[in-house]
């Protein structure tokens, strides 16, 4: 009884929400590079060869099934046989597939071969995040799931419904990636660990980032825009988290952006070589924590017994700092090399690792960090 | 045929042994079969309840019921069972139950192997199950289990899984090999091979894909142990391994599996619809070497589930290409079904229902194959929601649909009762309407872009999602009637004639009913053979 009113409701709702009605899509949609526009006309083409033939065949067998009842008094022929019949249902499928594999070839062709990029961007996949390297402007950083997401995923539906209005629950990011406009983009995708999958449906790019190899795939983004994907191949308990937004803008802004990144990094280093003070290296690894370390070893720092190693009184929190240091930097195992982090980064995260859940770890400076490496 | 002239065969000594041991010791091909279906219909029922917390987490959007780690090993775990444990082993009873009366044979060529084959499936199951309760919990890395995800990066209890999973290999290739022997050497001397039926073609070439493919299955998780275990780097980069190697020998077994699949359930499907459309079958011979085709095929496209993986494009266009092919000898056996009903004089009983809906609904499943065929379309389609429709329509509709046709359509024979005929006709529009309302809403997710195997989804993903889980809990429901109608027929079923079907072709149906314990000690004659054949 309850199950039904719960499906009157969301009939109402259907029937009377806008936000959501207007969002659902039946259909694949067109993208903004040529490619994906490419690839909606062939899955188009497709799906009404499919229905064609859909007409054709299961015409034949409803027509029957209405007019050869026994029940209207049909008789049963006894034809059982033709070899005429099998030549033509076996040949005409044949032509019908190569005038589908003609295009389809052409447009595998388009995707896979590419002579010459405007620029290189280097994606690298991790559990559960993306990091970005621009190698030519020297920019490099990690893109997590938007902690206004990662926050409401047991709230409220209204508070999912907040963050979607705000840019999309589950497909917002704390850092974006950015790329200019109408500009051949080529993209190295590797992983860290386990198999991961970069997948910007409005780019048509799809491409598995495996682990100690590099994959290469390209795109052209002709229009403006924030576009939104996911990893699209299963790496583990947070594969569902760890989304990927593009800023597509123009090639102005874009110079801006670099501008602003490079600037950002020689300021960033600057801080490495100051002295912090305990709170503000605990509360800038929080931030840290939450984005980067609290996927495995959880918000409350319990972990996952037999998985996912505790952060509260460990051996390794409470003991001497040179091995959490080398641990975060450069991995371990299933724990993953933390070393693209900047130093501030590192020390904030591990004091903080090392101050809270009750811990009684020493605090590490971001110098400490720099000689550690 | 009579039951008189069949009941000189019948008339043989001893009959089963009294009590629960008769089950263990068995070494008759219609006690496995029984066994095999009952093991089959549990494991069904445990991968569907894993199924509906699946459904029941994607209900709306958030977590509200499992943590993510939880959530993929349900995932995991349901497509296991399932393939495993539900539609493999039920293949296989069936194959017991049929393939000796349909061949005139009076049992399996191997019966003590047969008794050990299925022994062993509830042992693996039992482990693979046990998982759930270890630390670090089950198996979380999909049913494909892709290294390093299932090797480096997995819990303790995949070493259980991978010994579960060669016992279940022993368990299938050891069927198989008893499946080839009993045809090949059990069947009426008087029987060609162009006279077999279509259950028993398609049983056999099956089985040579079960040799072929479930030692390739055992070499990868032999791989993966010792990557675990014992310091190889098969798999692993660190090493000078490549985890893509992996997924090419996965799926050198897993695209025969599929067939291992589907084969025997085009097979009922061909003895169904004749019956029902009182007419031969149309093309007997096309069709035996329409499924020889598709075996073929089967072992030279497996890399069409790995468009992504960085292939080159020469192998891109190569596998695209061969996965096209495949449409045509599994169109000419749909259009040899359509042919079959053309000009017939129908009647619609439930066997003839689940056939029906199977040939329109895998159909479905084959268009959308088509379409993931196509490498460039692939890119979008792949590893979202779009591939789960594409599965579940030719596995629920296609094999599980096989399996539920043939069992209306034999238990009159197997249990000398009949069904209930209007339950089970509810039960076959009830099951047919929930299961659209699930699977078809898929195709939907997986073109908006809803990645498949994750626990939570953005909210343009919320109402589709919601009418899957409602078709979801009314599919699952629905299998609590069909035990039902299984159980009451069984019980209190009216007694069924001989032929049940008035028009059924096929040496089974010569056998009196109930059936003895051991039939066909007389091999049947050429005559007997010719008049059951399915083109006569």
């Amino acid at each position: 009884m309850k199950l039904l009113f719960k499906l009157t409701g969301a009939f109402t709702t259907l029937l009377s929400s806008k936000s959501v009605l207007a969002e659902y899509t039946l259909n694949m949609t067109k993208g903004v590079t040529d490619i994906s526009n490419d690839i909606w006309s062939l899955h188009m083409m497709v799906f009404w060869v499919c229905v064609a033939i859909g007409v054709v065949v299961f015409g034949a067998m409803f027509y029957s099934i209405i007019a050869h009842r026994k029940s209207k008094g049909a008789k049963a022929a006894h034809f059982h046989e033709s070899t005429t019949v099998e030549f033509l249902w076996t040949g005409i499928p044949i032509l019908i597939l190569i005038a589908m594999a003609i295009p389809a070839s052409k447009t595998l062709i388009d995707i896979e071969v590419l002579d010459k990029a405007d620029m290189t961007i280097k994606v690298t996949g991790m559990q559960w995040k993306w990091q970005y390297d621009y190698p030519e402007e020297g920019i490099s950083f990690v893109s997590n799931l938007a902690q206004s997401s990662r926050d409401v995923i047991k709230g409220t539906p209204e508070e999912r419904e907040a963050v979607h209005q705000e840019g999309g629950y589950l497909l917002s990011v704390d850092k974006h990636l950015v790329v200019p406009v109408d500009t051949t983009i080529r993209f190295l995708i590797t992983s860290n660990d386990v198999i991961h999958n970069w997948w910007v449906p409005a780019f048509g790019l799809k491409q598995d980032a495996n682990p100690g190899f590099i994959n290469d795939a390209w795109a052209k983004p002709n229009e403006i825009g924030t576009y939104r994907g996911q990893c699209a191949e299963l790496c583990g308990k947070d594969h569902g988290f760890m989304p990927i937004v593009v800023d597509v803008v123009s090639k102005a802004d874009y110079a801006v952006w670099v501008q602003a990144q490079q600037e950002e990094k020689v300021a960033e280093m600057e801080s490495a070589t100051q002295i912090w003070t305990e709170e503000d290296l605990v509360a800038r690894g929080e931030v840290v924590y939450n984005a980067n370390c609290s996927g495995c070893h959880q918000k409350d720092g319990k972990g996952i017994p037999g998985v996912f190693p505790a952060m509260v009184g460990s051996e390794v929190t409470n003991g001497p700092a040179d091995y959490q240091l080398n641990l975060v930097i450069n991995g371990m195992g299933g724990m993953p090399a933390f070393k693209m982090l900047s130093d501030s980064d590192l020390a904030s995260v591990i004091t903080y690792e090392r101050r809270s859940f009750g811990n009684n770890g020493s605090v590490v400076q971001p110098s400490d960090v720099t000689s550690a490496r | 045929m009579s039951s008189t002239t069949t009941a000189a065969y019948d008339d043989h000594g001893h009959g089963p042994e009294k009590g629960l041991l008769r089950w263990v010791k068995t070494t008759n091909h219609k006690d496995i079969g029984t066994l095999y279906m009952w093991f089959a219909f549990s494991m069904l029922l445990i991968g569907g309840a894993l199924a509906m917390g699946i459904r029941a987490e994607l209900l709306q959007p958030g977590l509200q019921l499992f943590e993510p780690q939880f959530y993929n090993q349900l995932t995991t775990m349901h497509g296991l069972i399932m393939v495993f444990g539900a539609i493999m082993p039920a293949f296989v009873g069936l194959a017991n139950w049929l393939i000796p009366m349909m061949v005139g044979a009076p049992d399996m060529a191997l019966p003590r192997m047969n008794n050990w084959s299925f022994w062993i499936l509830p042992f693996a199951g039992a482990i693979l199950l046990s998982t759930f309760f270890m630390e670090g919990g089950a198996p979380a890395f999909g049913w494909t289990f892709y290294a390093p995800l299932s090797t480096t990066f997995a819990p303790d209890s995949t070493d259980f899984f991978i010994f579960a999973i060669h016992l279940l290999g022993f368990s299938s290739i050891m069927g198989a090999i008893n499946i080839i022997a009993t045809v090949l050497n059990m069947k009426a001397p008087e029987m060609r091979l162009m006279d077999m039926p279509l259950f028993v073609w398609t049983w056999l070439i099956t089985s040579f894909l079960l040799i072929g493919a479930m030692p390739v299955l055992a070499g990868a998780v032999t791989m993966m142990l010792t990557d675990r275990n014992f310091g190889t780097a098969f798999f692993d980069a660190t090493g000078g391994g490549d985890p893509v190697m992996f997924q090419h020998i996965f799926w050198f077994f897993g695209h025969p599996e599929v067939y291992i699949m589907i084969l025997p359930a085009f097979g009922i499907i061909s003895h169904i619809i004749p019956t029902f459309a009182r007419k031969p079958l149309f093309g007997y011979s096309s069709m035996v070497y329409a499924t020889a085709s598709i075996a073929f095929l089967s072992y030279i496209v497996w890399a069409h589930h790995m468009f992504l993986t960085g292939m080159p494009v020469a192998g891109e266009l190569y596998f695209m290409y061969a996965t096209m092919l495949i449409a045509v000898p599994t169109g000419v056996k749909v259009f040899n079904w359509v042919a079959t009903m053309w000009r017939g004089s129908m009647t619609f009983e439930t066997p003839m229902l689940w056939s029906l809906a199977f040939v329109f609904l895998f159909t479905i499943g084959g268009f959308s194959g088509l379409m993931l065929g196509i490498a460039p379309a692939d890119i979008q389609y792949h590893d979202t929601y779009f591939v789960v429709a594409h599965f579940h329509y030719v596995l629920v509709t296609g094999a599980l649909w096989g399996i539920i046709a043939a069992v209306f359509y034999w238990l009159p024979k197997w249990t000398g009762r009949m069904y209930n005929e209007p339950l089970a006709k509810f039960h076959f529009w009830w099951s047919l309407i929930s299961v659209n309302v699930t699977f078809f809403p898929q195709h939907f997710l997986g073109l908006a872009g809803m990645p498949r195997r994750i626990p939570d989804y953005a909210l343009q993903f919320a109402d589709f999602n919601f009418v899957s889980s409602i078709g979801a809990f009314s599919f699952g429901l629905s299998f609590l009637l069909f035990t039902y109608i299984v159980v009451d027929c069984i019980r209190n079923g009216k007694p069924a004639d001989a032929r049940p079907w008035a028009s059924a072709k096929g040496l089974e149906w010569t056998l009196a009913t109930p059936l003895a314990y051991h039939t066909f000690d007389v091999p049947p004659t050429r005559a007997e053979i010719l008049a059951e054949s399915q083109h006569s």
